[in-house]
């Protein structure tokens, strides 16, 4: 089953707030209060509050730092954050920055949470990011990551893909390395990740659907 | 490697810099280009290169300069505060002669302005950044491949013409995500007969050096450096063609406003206006043949920029003024909507009217 917190970490676009996403809109499907905040302090753009439409339509709120999408590049956290780590009548999904830098920013929550004892750490992975083409640079980008969290992840989750130009072989090739990285780690691959007209299609385990849920004008149109 | 990777404009730009040579970056951070400082960080301790954050961007500047001066590759990125505070090591390289190469993912400005992307630092990457008379190559690329394919073009053009290369990036081409195929471009090898590289008590020393206080002297190396440049405006003009046969509409766009504009073209297209782009890949030189072969057929022109109408000046240079050119922008951070870019194009094709 679910755990209460939910928390998604990793190399640096390795599609974490995109997964954090569905993640949460999955947990709201199954008729769970779900709220997600957005810890990340690195990059100012493309953030969860980009989806902020999509959840608010589902129910889902969003904490993030004020000045999240805006013109201010302000490392700061929502004060609010610590409201879903305390509130244990909702599920609390929480979307960390990429590498260890974005990590730090999870630190000052770990103490509640590892007290309550009822999370789940996902480490993100996308094989064909440059910095984590094989499982040895992959998990010693984890390793910089769980030092920096003072936290250690429980699973993997394999996010391999190529953009809009993903195919299904690009995911069937990825598989061996999802598991090289959970072997090397000690956790289990707990999903892998794919968009949903992907899911029926491959025959592989534990499939977490997925979608894109912001569209940007510069991509071309299908 | 040939299979792709997934990564970010910024990214791109630090990997190609690497496969094409350059073993030397100086840096100072500034959203939006702090990516190709971070990657740079990982990569270049692995490879014996190095990856310096300077204590400002004018000591990054000038730390180009230095490693220029023996003839190596080197880099520096920034975004737009940052390349200002750089113009004057820029004005000096130019004195100088000296190849390299210079990234700038632009933001909105004018001063400390936004982080969000612009690209009203056209006049000023154009127009030879810093004081006296010079120019830079300036490379636009439009995806995170091209980012790669203008690194290693960058670079080649730098040493061919001993001139520094911009590539005039935004806040939206660096961080988009796209696959790219990591191949090695071409790699020529140019007279560096010029290059600081120590005598070893063998050869005469070489000076490299912008300060002239001899005014014949100087208007001499002005004059040559300009016919260098001519040559350069000759050869170098580079723009790809998006349905311009039978155009009757000209959009002119580069980088992220191309991209829009695509999409912009083929709704007028569905509609039946006539709308082609040609998005210019070198905005100094600028592709001026091209512009002024469509003014030809084209009944009017559109610009669309995220600037308050920079390049604007540019198209009605290359056409005399012989079409009408309209305007569409946003600025701020904001990129113009593929609708307000059709709106452009529909009321352009009533303007141009029949001759």
């Amino acid at each position: 089953m679910h755990k209460r917190v939910s928390i998604f970490a990793g190399h640096y676009g390795s599609g974490k707030t995109n997964i954090a996403i569905n993640y949460a809109l999955m947990l709201k499907s199954e008729g769970k209060r779900t709220e997600i905040a957005d810890l990340d302090i690195v990059n100012p753009y493309f953030r969860t509050k980009d989806s902020e439409q999509v959840l608010k339509a589902h129910g889902i709120r969003l904490i993030s730092s004020e000045f999240a999408s805006s013109n201010v590049d302000l490392p700061s956290l929502p004060a609010e954050a610590y409201s879903v780590i305390d509130d244990k009548s909702c599920y609390a999904v929480l979307d960390v920055g990429g590498d260890d830098r974005g990590a730090l920013a999870l630190g000052r929550y770990i103490p509640a949470i590892a007290e309550e004892n009822d999370y789940e750490m996902f480490f993100v992975i996308n094989m064909y990011r440059p910095l984590t083409r094989d499982a040895e640079s992959t998990v010693e980008i984890m390793r910089e990551i769980e030092q920096a969290a003072h936290m250690r992840f429980t699973s993997v989750i394999n996010n391999s893909n190529l953009g809009d130009q993903t195919t299904a072989d690009d995911i069937l090739s990825s598989l061996d390395y999802a598991q090289s990285v959970g072997r090397m780690a000690g956790i289990p691959v707990k999903y892998t990740s794919v968009l949903e007209k992907f899911a029926d299609k491959l025959d592989i385990d534990n499939i977490l659907p997925i979608r894109i849920y912001v569209n940007q004008s510069w991509q071309r149109e299908k | 490697m040939s299979e792709k990777v997934l990564m970010k404009g910024n990214e791109a730009l630090a990997e190609a810099a690497i496969m094409a040579g350059c073993r030397h970056y100086f840096g100072y951070p500034i959203t939006p280009q702090t990516e190709v400082a971070a990657y740079m960080s990982k990569r270049m301790p692995k490879i014996d290169g190095v990856f310096l954050q300077a204590e400002s961007e004018l000591a990054a500047i000038n730390m180009v300069i230095g490693v220029a001066s023996t003839g190596k590759r080197v880099m520096t990125s920034s975004s737009s505060p940052g390349i200002s505070l750089k113009s004057e090591g820029i004005s000096y390289l130019a004195g100088c002669d000296l190849p390299a190469l210079i990234v700038n993912v632009q933001r909105g400005g004018p001063g400390l302005g936004g982080i969000q992307p612009s690209q009203s630092d056209y006049f000023h990457a154009t127009r030879g950044a810093g004081h006296g008379d010079s120019h830079m190559i300036v490379l636009a690329p439009a995806s995170v491949q091209e980012m790669v394919d203008l690194v290693f073009k960058g670079f080649d053009l730098a040493e061919k013409y001993r001139m520094t290369s911009m590539i005039l990036s935004d806040g939206t081409m660096g961080q988009m995500m796209e696959p790219v195929s990591l191949e090695i471009g071409e790699i020529n090898e140019y007279d560096k007969s010029w290059a600081l590289t120590g005598t070893k008590c063998e050869r005469e020393p070489r000076i490299v050096n912008s300060l002239c206080l001899q005014p014949e002297e100087l208007e001499r190396q002005n004059f040559a450096r300009f016919e260098r440049y001519k040559v350069v405006e000759e050869k170098e003009p580079m723009y790809e063609q998006y349905r311009m046969d039978d155009a009757e509409v000209c959009i002119v766009a580069f980088g992220v406003a191309s991209r829009i504009s695509k999409n912009a073209i083929d709704l007028a297209r569905e509609q039946g206006i006539k709308a082609g782009m040609i998005r210019p890949i070198t905005l100094w030189p600028f592709p001026k043949k091209a512009l002024s072969a469509a003014a030809g057929r084209a009944k009017a022109f559109v610009s669309v920029e995220l600037s308050m109408g920079q390049m604007i000046e540019d198209i009605e240079l290359a056409i005399r003024c012989s079409r009408p050119v309209l305007l569409c922008n946003r600025v701020g951070g904001i990129i113009p909507t593929v609708e307000e870019v059709l709106a452009k194009i529909v009321e352009a094709s009533k303007v141009g009217g029949a001759e």
